[in-house]
């Protein structure tokens, strides 16, 4: 009963979507007030159904219901309730149900939260929002159905199982943490088709387009982070990016919404780079639809993409032409209506922050051309290529590189005009410590590669540029500390926020140079109680034994790991799922601050021995303690005063506002 | 349960090299170990042959031990992989002129689209000064006179 309530709920909701796509955008061409008003009311409709919906799909894998086939495929009834509730959007059908949950979420956060949106304007967006809901609700229904039961004969005693990859706490979250990255870029989009068709950006429009934006971008990150984080501990090898097409899927949408966030502050404040800010907003929606494309069709056969039907691609192929193709057909005609006012000198912030944007756009653009290439050369030409890691080092660094060289330099720059003398005058001490960090680095390493070296600069470069930028606008040792405590309590949160996205990339950049350059990795078949050295410190294999997990079985290794007075003991794991019957190797990390101690139990070899890696990763985790510190960075500017004072004129609206919606 | 033990003993996905693959002289498994990077494993999905678990890897990692201990230097290994398994074994493409494409979007782009920045950012003021209409003037005039 409840698998079909999901069902019917979902097809009323595909309804009301309809409705809201047509009656409002109606409503807003012709002035009809209470046309347009159906936008807010069908969007809490609209999610408030898919909630139901997604609710009992839900319960169904809670109860084990396994007459209900996408729970007989991908749960058991051993499961622990975590992995049974994260089984739900663990396979195609529930992740594109989450998908659309989500969709409908943001949907009804702007009719809940946007009274103070013009009218005309919030009609709009929300039904566009409701168009790509229209599309999503369709494919849901019509390709990936998750409600689908099992002939009463055929209903399975216990369910398959989840891939056991799949069962971790890290990537439990990884997907929700994406969609609603992915999905809240589609704010964005609506805004900007919606101030197409309306042919007008302002600084009003990019302040209501900030926030999605910057909600969708914490959650990418983060969703980022806990992608990678996973691929560190789970696959074995210590990875923690692979430039693999689905991760690229998810890197194009954080690159352009990163280039977005910034150039939609150049909106609000200078009101110009509107066209580029728009069409930003189309292509970085585009992207997500892309990785949706991508992780969800299987085209691009990858190391996570378990996803693979033909029918289902071309559907979100349709989707994704009549999308990019139509919001860039529309900005074709409107984006020269979209004028921008002022002016600005060669070297001002505005310059600072087009550079940005250039190298952010173009950056996205190699991996996306880098993603997409084995697909082209196969169909164009013929020929079957590899586009992998080397090629991303080679051709997509070089931009990252330019952006920090020029990062701490155009975010200290005043808007306008600036003088380059003056801007790096706070800098110059900056820069000098930096390159005396890295010429320091070199000196004390012994093999010729420049990336450590090379990479400290860089961190430092930002991190202490940030932190520059801080202590310039608090006048810190020009003012009294007492006037300087004044200054920073009295900075713009966003200002805060900058500090900290910016500093987070330095820490990130930090980490990814520390832990390339100086892990060290040994691979060899260990003795029991016969210990030896790997980077400075003991290693001693103790014993390998059997136990029992509650849906898997496991060999576990004891190994004692010491360095003077420092001891720990690791246990990797190598363990077969009872259900899929595959095997999976659980690494055994001692994290820290200063580095990760990472073990993983292989085979046993002829000899007795058993195949051990142990690795030493020096400031590992500051790659994902970077992103957090950006996210961070991210939810602070999200509470800027601007914004909360859009949420506080909203407070005031109900005295005009028509009573029961 | 027995068979599952079995399994545990026999198959292991994430031990990439084996220590016994491994060669005697540091030096050469070091340069074993870069070249192997760079190689795809053709069954995997984009996983270079260092990384990966499957037993075509661990030929191909074997194989390409043997060349070097040979006396192959880095160069002819890779292309006596390429020569076998064609350009796909390639993680990083060729320059060739059918990979120009791919090569070369990034600067491409960086020049258009800087070029284009320039441009906008020199451009001149395209409203006027003080950013009034004609209509606007008019009011503003007859405001003034009224």
């Amino acid at each position: 009963m409840i698998a079909e309530l999901g069902h019917y709920a979902l097809v009323v909701a595909l309804i009301v979507a309809l409705i809201q796509a047509v009656i409002p955008m109606i409503g807003a061409q012709k002035g009809w007030s209470d046309w347009m008003n159906v936008a807010a009311s069908a969007s809490i409709i609209q999610f408030l159904l898919v909630s139901i919906a997604f609710g009992a799909l839900t319960y169904a894998f809670v109860v084990s219901d396994f007459s209900v086939r996408l729970v007989a495929l991908n749960s058991h009834s051993a499961k622990p309730m975590l992995y049974k509730v994260s089984g739900v959007w663990g396979n195609h059908e529930g992740s594109m149900l989450l998908w659309n949950l989500i969709l409908a979420l943001f949907g009804a956060m702007v009719a809940l939260s946007g009274r103070n949106l013009p009218p005309v304007l919030k009609a709009r967006v929300l039904s566009i929002q409701a168009m790509i809901s229209v599309a999503f609700l369709g494919f849901l229904l019509f390709t990936s159905n998750p409600f689908l039961r099992l002939p009463l004969d055929q209903v399975p005693i216990d369910g398959n199982g989840l891939n056991p990859m799949l069962q971790d706490p890290g990537l439990a979250f990884h997907p929700p943490f994406l969609y609603l990255g992915y999905v809240g870029l589609s704010m964005a989009f609506s805004f900007a088709i919606a101030a197409l068709i309306e042919g007008r950006v302002d600084a009003a429009w990019a302040r209501w387009v900030r926030p999605w934006t910057l909600a969708a971008w914490i959650f990418l990150t983060i969703g980022i982070a806990l992608g990678s984080w996973w691929a560190y501990y789970e696959l074995g090898w210590g990875g923690w990016w692979f430039w693999d097409p689905v991760e690229n899927a998810s890197f194009m949408p954080w690159l352009s919404a990163t280039a977005l966030l910034h150039s939609a502050i150049v909106v609000e404040k200078r009101d110009t780079l509107k066209a580029w800010t728009v069409l930003l907003a189309i292509v970085a929606f585009s992207f997500s639809l892309i990785g949706t494309f991508i992780v969800r069709s299987g085209v691009i056969t990858s190391v996570h993409a378990f996803a693979n039907d033909p029918a289902r691609g071309v559907f979100i192929l349709a989707i994704l032409g009549i999308t990019i193709g139509g919001g860039l057909t529309l900005y074709t005609f409107r984006a020269s209506q979209l004028r921008s006012n002022s002016v600005f000198s060669m070297v001002s912030r505005e310059s600072g922050l087009v550079l940005n944007n250039l190298l952010l756009a173009v950056a996205a653009a190699v991996v996306f051309v880098g993603t997409i290439w084995p697909l082209v050369s196969e169909f164009v030409m013929g020929e079957k290529v590899s586009v992998g890691a080397p090629f991303f080092e080679q051709a997509f660094t070089p931009f990252m590189v330019a952006l920090i060289m020029v990062l701490p330099i155009g975010a200290m720059m005043p808007w306008k005009r600036a003088r380059l003398g003056r801007t790096m005058r706070p800098l110059w001490g900056v820069l000098a410590l930096s390159v005396a960090l890295g010429a320091l680095v070199w000196s004390l390493q012994t093999g010729g590669r420049m990336l450590a070296p090379v990479g400290i600069t860089l961190a430092t470069w930002i991190v202490l540029g940030a932190l520059a930028d801080l202590g310039s606008r608090a006048k810190l040792f020009k003012a009294s500390a007492g006037e300087t405590l004044r200054r920073l309590t009295n900075l713009p949160r966003a200002e805060w926020g900058k500090m900290l996205g910016h500093l987070g990339l330095g820490l990130t950049v930090f980490g990814i140079s520390a832990v390339t350059a100086w892990q060290v990795e040994d691979i060899r078949t260990a003795q029991f109680n016969q210990p030896y050295d790997v980077g400075g410190y003991q290693v001693e294999l103790m014993d390998v034994t059997r136990h029992e997990g509650p849906n898997y079985s496991a060999l576990t290794g004891r190994a004692v790991v010491s360095r003077g007075d420092e001891v720990m003991t690791l246990f990797p794991e190598k363990r077969v799922y009872t259900a899929k019957q595959m095997p999976t190797t659980e690494a055994a990390i001692d994290m820290g601050l200063t580095r990760d101690v990472y073990v993983v139990l292989g085979d046993q070899q002829d000899n007795g021995g058993w195949a051990v890696r142990t690795y030493i990763k020096p400031f590992a985790d500051w790659i994902w303690i970077g992103a957090l510190v950006m996210a961070l960075g991210g939810v602070i500017s999200l509470t800027d005063r601007r914004y909360r004072v859009a949420a506080a004129s909203k407070k005031r609206a109900p005295v005009n506002a028509t009573p029961a919606e | 349960m027995r068979i599952l033990f079995l399994l545990l003993m026999l198959a292991s996905p994430a031990m990439a090299v084996q220590p016994s693959e491994m060669l005697d002289d540091p030096a050469l498994e070091a340069r074993a170990r870069e070249i192997s990077k760079g190689l795809r494993c053709l069954v995997c999905r984009n996983e270079n042959i260092d990384d990966s678990n499957a037993d075509l890897a661990a030929d191909i990692r074997i194989l390409l031990r043997q060349r070097l201990v040979a006396g192959d230097t880095d160069e002819q290994v890779i292309q006596y992989m390429v020569d076998r398994y064609g350009e796909f074994v390639l993680l990083k493409p060729t320059y060739s002129a059918s990979n120009m494409i791919l090569w070369l979007t990034g600067p491409i782009l960086l020049l258009l689209g800087g070029g284009m920045a320039y441009a906008f950012v020199r451009r001149k003021n395209p409203a006027p000064a003080d950013g009034l209409s004609e209509a606007e003037k008019q009011k503003l005039d007859k405001l003034l006179n009224s």
